[in-house]
Formats: C-alpha cells, structure tokens, sequence
C-alpha cells in the first residue's frame, strides 16, 4: 500500500467550552473519493477548516501529514500552495466579475513586465480549465448569470488552476438538482482518473454510497469508524447508525405533567418565494402546535426551517408568501414583526449575535426591548421597573452576571443564549418560536434551558423547537415535523420517532 | 515611583488609584472633556487669556449654536448608521426662505419659525424616503439633496443676492441675550438672571446625580467611588459655575445659548429615557436584531432624518438672524462641521453608540479651534490642516480605546 496522501493524527481543536475535534484520526488514500459524514456539529467542517490552515498550525494540537510530511499551514495561501483546495457550501465567486477573472483570481497570469495581467493568455486558459471540467460557457460572461450548478464547476476548475491535488468539498450538492448532481459526480470520477484525489462532505448518504470509496464518520467531534467500499458495500443503514450512535441520557429533563390541550396555532398551505434567491423556499407547508405542547422541526441546515419560522413570524426577509395562519382558531396576518410580537408570537433567533442581541447594550435593556411598551408610560421609559424586570429575569433564568447593567457582549454563549431567551419570555406569548435553542452552549447551560422550556409548556405556552440535534428534539418533543427542502416530508408522534426514521426522512 | 508614594501617602495613593482606574475605565466618555479643557487652556495662554474673556467665550458659544443643532440631529443620523449630509445647505436655503417669507411675503416672525421648521422636517422625509423605502444608501440620497439645496438657495436668491432681514426679533435669536432685573444694589455689574439659571442648573445636576447613584447604590450596581463621585461633582459643577460667571460678566446668556440648551435637554432626554431613544439605539446596535424585536426601522429612518430636516431649519434660522440676512452662500461646510462634531464628541462610525451631550462638547471643541487660531491670527490654511488633524486624532483615539475594551 503507497503513503496516503493525507494524515491527519490526533487533532484536537476546543473553541472557548466546547471541543469541536477531540483526538480525531482521518486518513485519505492516494486517488480515491473519500466521503466525510456525520451530524451537524459533529466536526467535519472545522476538520477540514484545520487542515486548510483557516485554522493555523498552533491553534489546535495534532499532526498533519501530507504527502508523507508534516505540514504546517499559518493560512489557507500555504495549504493552497502545497496543492489542497477546499469549496465552500457558500461559493467563494465575485458575481459581478467574468468567469475567466474568478478563475485567475488571486492567481493571475503576468506579463513580462511582471506588472499587468496577460489577458489573453488568461482567456486561453481558463478555456482549457473550462473543458477540463467539461463546462460549456463562455468565458467572458459573469459570474452572476450562471446557475449554481455551473458556479459550482467554476470553483472547480479555480481550484485545478492552481495544480490541486486535494479537492475539498464541503456539501456540494445541497444546492444543485439531480442532473447538476451527476454531472459533478462523473467529473469527480474523471478527475480522479486524473490524479486528484478528493475529500467530500455530504448529508446525502444516498449520493455518498454512489461515489464514496472509503466513508469516515465522525460523532461529537470524534473519528467513529472508516468505511471501505471495496471491502464490504457501504449501506445507510450502517451510516446512520454511526452516525447517531448515543443513546439519548437524562440530559433531557421529563416533563412532570403533560397536558396538551387544544390547537393554538395553525399554518395552512404555506408556501414562500425569495425574490433574492429566485426560487421557492417553502412549498405546501401544513403543522400545527397544540396549548402545552412542544413540536419539533427536524432537519437539515438549509432546508428551510428557519425561513418558515421567519416567514410566519412577521416577515422581515419580505419573501412572498401565500397560504394561511390561525392564531387560536382565528386568522391573523401579520405585516411586521410587531404585528407578529402583538399577537402573541415569539421568535429566539438560532443567531444569538447575529440577530438576536444587542451586544453593545446592557443585559437589562436587551431583556426589555421586544416590549418596552409594558414598562413606559407615555413613551417614557420607567427606568426603576426595568430593572425590576432585569433582576427578574437574572433570577428566574439564572442568568451569570455580576449585575444586569453588564454589557451583553462580555457575558457566555450560553448566558447570552438566556438573555435572548428572556427577551421573549417578557413578551410573554403564546407560541414561542426556538431556532437552535442551545446552539453552542455547554451542557449545563442546555439542560436549564430544556428545563426552562418544560415549565414553560406546564404553564399553558406552546413551544415550536427547530433543531439540527436529533437527540434533542427526540428528547424534549411531543410531535416531531421533519423537514425537507421547504417542505414538510413528514410528521409523527414521539412516540413513533427515531433518530433513523428522521434521518432517512431528512435525507432524502 | 509609585513606591515612593505608597511609603509616604497611603491615602494618597488610594485617591490617585481611584483617579487612575475611573479615568482608564471612561478614558472614551472623559476623552473629550479633557481635550476641550486642554484646547482652551491653551488659546489662553498663546492669546494672554483673551480666549478666556467674557466676550470671546460668550462669541463662541453664540457661533457655536448653529453647528451646534446639526451635530445633534447628526448624533441621531450616525447612531441609526446612516449620514445626512444635505444638512449644510438646507440649512442655508431654509434660512433664505425665512427671510423671503418675513421681508417679501410679509409673514410675521411668529408665523415663519414654525413654518420653516416644518419644511425643513418635510425636507427630512423626503431624503428619507429613497433611504428608507428604497433602500438606497443615505450618503448618495443626501449627496443629490446637497447638490439640490446648493440649488436651491441660488435659485431663490438669484434676483436679490443677499436678503437683509429687518424684523428685530428674528435677529433677536441669534444676536440678543436674555433680559436682567434691574439693579438691587447688588451684584449690579453682572448679568443677574444668568447666575440664578447658572446656580439653578448646578443645583439639579448635583441633586440628580446624589439620587441617581443612591438609587444605583441600592440595586447594587457599579458606582463611582465616593472621592471620585465628589471629585466630578466639584468639577462640573465649577465648569459650570466658571462659564456662568464668564457669561454673566459680559452681556449674560443669549438667545442662541438658551435655543441650543432647549435643543440639547430635548434630545438628551429622548435618547436617554424614552422608548423612541431606546429603539433608536437598538437600530444602531443591531439593525436585524431590531427588526425581530418589533421596531420598524423604516420608520425610525423618517423620524431621525425628519427631526434632522427640522434642526437643519433651526440651524439656518439661527445662521440668518445671527447675520441678519440670507446670503447665497449660507451652509457651506456645515455639515462637515457637524459631522467632525459628533465624531470628535465620541460618536461610534460603526453605530449604536453616541451621546447628544458629547456632540455638544464636539462641536465646542470645533469652534474653539476656530476661534482660538483666529485670535492668533493663524493663516486660514493653516487653521484647516490644524482641525483636521484633531477630527482624526479624536477618531483614532476613538477606535484605539474600544479595541483596548474588547
């Protein structure tokens, strides 16, 4: 057997609390198409962002060799050199240039004078590139006019520009339909022919099976096992299995009385368009939620949970949208968020910092600020009741702070994750809306939020929990909706729901 | 060094700590307080205290005002991370149209003030509307609005040129000062109704900040160390104390001073204590975060920028009576004053952070540039390159300091 091309040898990567990598192991043989799969948040993309020097050599600890030598890459310049291309779920392409500049872009082909770009001698060879990856466009036209299907072999033939030998892809057909998706695979297999050997990240175990010779899964941040087709077929089944693997503990705190009670809200063929993207991104969607019940919406990233959240919920990414909405059996239409917030919804962003916090802003004035109405009067802010309201919330919620005039900014993810939470418990709703509850947090963090979210449920509220963890929606719902590319591929009771059924579901 | 100290004055050396930390902690907030007082210490000397005369100081803050009311709104503009800077020229143009409407339409003063200030927030709105409604950057919509002001105020005084501006109470504003009881035997040589607002105006600052931190103390927040918190109240309350005196000892505050401070008051309450304030800040902070929250930030940009079409009115009306007339060249520069005001008074490029009171300081920081370099006969190219140099120290020390606090 020849030196494999890459080793990674116990890789340990910790971001502040949580060890993204633990000790992980990840061997890649010379010309072969090596497939990465594994849960969200199980490690494959920061694996791969280490090896392509995103993270430096220093800010993890393990050995990588390639090619047989140890590699020690300080940005992804020294990997790209030493011939490793990695591409992005999100394309790295400037839109508004041509294809023939994105593919010299950063790599441009010199005159003589070593000052200016040989132009025609990059318009030749990104012709070549072009064939190469078997794309018919012309050269000279922008970016921003191909689909993402051709965007896609555009990154490619970037990547053979620069003498790849590694070719790294990160969830590459998330975006494509079937025929892209093909036409991708038997390029791949044509580069491999070629030489270049290639690493793939994929949720569709489908598409893994067809093309993978050898899978590795990795598991909280962990190698669980490597796969070899040639030894025995690789089955979903198997992958799936490996890929869940944990039984689910008592991290999940039991509900002492259960007692759903009628439909509060509803949501009737939903379907929402993107004027951004030019497509739909929620079609036919139906699910209900009951009084005191929380309902799970399964799936994976990208596949349009968050926009159904955001659509019902006001609105504020002004998607088109058609179909209805029964708030306690009467129908309601909501033109902005406030409308939303008025009527008794509530929406805990999955971006905490992103979208959800003020970090500049004190912890009292972030708890406050989805309903500053409650604690002014004539449009005055009562500044003694919002402290009271502070002070509230930092007991109830057991947020860690010295005081609630502390800067949210400076405060954990998981007591950032509360104050977030907090903000919307003060507008005190009835649906509330969980995007990626605990989303980074430590494990004693999740569990007081999951025990947060009981008693919320005990007291009367309904709780919509979208989450990528499956043990966690298995652990904390009552109904479970999975969804599938802006759809709901199905529903079912807890009690019917396993990590496979949903998986299989997710992935198809 | 310190040793030394610390062998010698324990107390002291408890006090100079003290000092060290808070000044270190607010280095941002007390930055352009000590700038300003450094500035005027300065011009003191280098004119033999000719700076610091009752005349020159009263001079100052009349020709601060104009800048003044702009750097306020701006605060508000910056704070939503947006800039306006049509303010100059509007300003100037409304100012024409007060003096058209006073000397050819015949209106009298009390009819035109509102008036005008109405157009200018009319004025606010429709640069708002491409920003907000269209989403088009606010640094091209108030481009094409100054070129359109530019314009405008040409267009308008094209026939006459200058308009001389005859009603003496509209040059009242920005010439006149308040009224004195007459004499008492007392104190006759000074403006006695100043000192009694200056007294007045030290008296609720130190009752309101004694309350403000009891009622901190007893929610167990953060507060300034005693010495420290004696300390500022001393200082301010002397600042205060000083410039009410300096006033006082010339022709007493004026009518532009008393417009400003209403301004000020006004802004600095609705920033600080309302909801309106709070939601401003929120937008700034956190423009997508806001939106999920319930505030419509389409809205907020007509209200920041309508309140700054007003000021800019206020700030023309204050700039016409000051000259007792409209010239076709009225706002020049204005808004770049302005802006260079909030920056150096502590406003965040980024957003979401800013005070009006600090703009205030800014814009005073601006003008005693100006006045003091005209008082040493600077030559003007000089007096540029100068207020240039501290607009980008001010943003440098800026940026230096908040880095520091990550």
């Amino acid at each position: 057997m020849s030196v494999p091309i890459l080793e990674m040898k116990n890789i340990t990567k910790e971001f502040p609390g949580v060890k993204a990598l633990n000790n992980v192991s990840f061997q890649v043989a010379r010309d072969e198409i090596h497939c990465l799969v594994g849960e969200n948040g199980a490690g494959k993309s920061t694996l791969m962002k280490v090896l392509s020097g995103v993270y430096p050599n220093g800010d993890y600890s393990g050995d990588i060799l390639y090619e047989g030598e140890i590699q020690r890459f300080r940005g992804i310049r020294d990997s790209e050199k030493a011939g490793i291309a990695i591409i992005y779920q999100e394309l790295a392409l400037i839109p508004e240039l041509t294809v023939y500049e994105n593919i010299f872009l950063g790599n441009e082909i010199k005159d003589k004078n070593g000052l200016t770009i040989d132009w025609n001698e990059t318009i030749q060879r990104a012709t070549q590139m072009l064939k190469k990856v078997r794309l018919n466009v012309n050269p000279e036209a922008k970016v921003k006019d191909l689909g993402v299907g051709k965007q896609q072999l555009i990154e490619i033939a970037k990547a053979l520009s620069r003498d790849v030998k590694l070719l790294i892809l990160d969830e590459p057909t998330s975006a494509l339909n079937e025929d892209d998706s093909k036409n991708l695979f038997d390029l791949l297999r044509g580069l491999k022919e070629q030489g270049v050997t290639c690493i793939l990240i994929s949720h569709k175990l489908k598409e893994v099976i067809e093309i993978a010779d050898t899978v590795t899964v990795l598991r909280d941040g962990q190698t669980i096992c490597t796969l070899s087709a040639s030894q025995a077929p690789i089955t979903e089944n198997v992958l799936i299995k490996n890929m869940v693997g944990r039984e689910i503990d008592n991290i999940y705190p039991k509900r002492q009385h259960k007692q759903i009670g009628e439909t509060v809200f509803e949501v009737q063929n939903w379907n929402a368009y993107s004027p951004i993207l030019g497509r739909m991104i929620l079609q036919d969607v139906n699910f209900n939620v009951k009084r005191g019940e929380i309902i799970g919406f399964a799936g994976l990233m990208g596949s349009g949970r968050t926009e159904l959240a955001l659509s019902i919920f006001g609105n504020p990414d002004h998607f088109r949208i058609r179909g209805d909405m029964y708030l306690k059996g009467k129908k309601c239409n909501f033109h902005h968020t406030s409308d939303a917030i008025h009527a008794g919804l509530a929406y805990v962003t999955e971006d905490r910092k992103g979208d959800g916090l003020i970090l500049l802003q004190d912890v009292k004035q972030n708890l406050t600020l989805a309903n500053l109405k409650a604690i002014s009067k004539n449009g005055v802010v009562d500044e003694n009741a919002e402290i009271q309201v502070g002070n509230k919330y930092k007991d109830s919620l057991n947020i860690k702070t010295p005081t609630i005039e502390q800067t949210v900014g400076n405060l954990s993810g998981g007591n950032q994750q509360k104050v977030s939470l907090g903000k919307w418990l003060f507008v005190n709703p009835e649906v509330l809306i969980l995007d990626e509850p605990t989303r980074g947090i430590d494990v004693g963090a999740k569990f007081e939020i999951y025990t947060i979210m009981n008693q919320l449920v005990e007291q009367g509220m309904s709780i919509i929990m979208i989450s990528s963890e499956l043990p966690e929606i298995l652990g904390m719902s009552d109904r479970v909706y999975i969804v599938s590319s802006g759809r709901i591929a199905g529903e079912m009771s807890i009690e019917e729901a396993t990590q496979e059924k949903i998986m299989e579901m997710a992935t198809n | 060094m310190s040793t030394v100290i610390n062998s010698q004055r324990p107390a002291g050396t408890n006090f100079f700590n003290n000092a060290q930390k808070v000044l270190r902690q607010n280095i941002r907030e007390y930055g352009m307080y000590i700038a300003l007082i450094v500035i005027m210490a300065i011009f003191t000397v280098t004119t033999n205290g000719v700076f610091i005369s009752s005349r020159n100081i009263s001079n100052l803050l009349n020709q601060t005002g104009y800048i003044a009311v702009l750097a306020v709104g701006m605060t508000l503009v910056i704070i939503i991370r947006h800039i306006d800077l049509s303010v100059g020229f509007l300003a100037g143009f409304m100012g024409a149209v007060a003096a058209i409407a006073m000397v050819f339409w015949g209106l009298p003063v009390y009819v035109v003030i509102p008036l005008v200030l109405a157009l200018g927030a009319i004025a606010g709105l429709i640069t708002a509307y491409p920003v907000a409604q269209l989403g088009i950057p606010s640094f091209v919509a108030s481009l094409a609005g100054w070129l359109i002001y530019r314009g405008a105020i040409l267009l308008v005084t094209m026939g006459t040129g200058t308009i001389i501006i005859p009603d003496a109470t509209f040059n009242a504003i920005g010439n006149g000062f308040i009224p004195d009881i007459p004499n008492i035997g007392i104190l006759d040589d000074v403006h006695k109704v100043t000192l009694f607002l200056g007294l007045l105006a030290i008296i609720f600052f130190i009752v309101g900040e004694i309350n403000g931190r009891k009622k901190k103390q007893a929610y167990n927040f953060e507060v300034l160390p005693g010495d420290m918190f004696v300390l500022k109240m001393v200082f301010v309350s002397a600042l205060v104390a000083y410039i009410t005196w300096v006033l006082a000892g010339y022709r007493g505050m004026s009518w532009t001073l008393v417009v400003v401070l209403i301004v000020v008051a006004i802004y600095h309450f609705v920033t600080t204590k309302t909801v309106l304030g709070r939601h401003i800040y929120a937008i700034g902070g956190n423009p997508e975060a806001a939106e999920l929250s319930g505030i419509s930030v389409k809205k907020l940009v007509f209200v920041v920028f309508g309140s700054m079409g007003m000021l800019s009115a206020l700030s023309g009306i204050l700039f016409a009576s000051r000259l007792q007339s409209a010239t076709t060249t009225a706002g020049s520069l204005f808004e770049l004053d302005a802006i260079a005001a909030t920056y150096v008074g502590g406003v965040s490029a980024a957003g979401g952070v800013g005070k009006v009171v600090g703009s205030l300081i800014g814009a005073l920081v601006m003008m005693s540039l100006t006045s003091g370099m005209n008082l040493m006969s600077i030559d003007i190219s000089l007096q540029y390159i100068v207020r240039g140099a501290v607009l980008a120290a001010a943003v440098i020390f800026d940026v230096a300091t908040r880095n520091r606090g990550k």
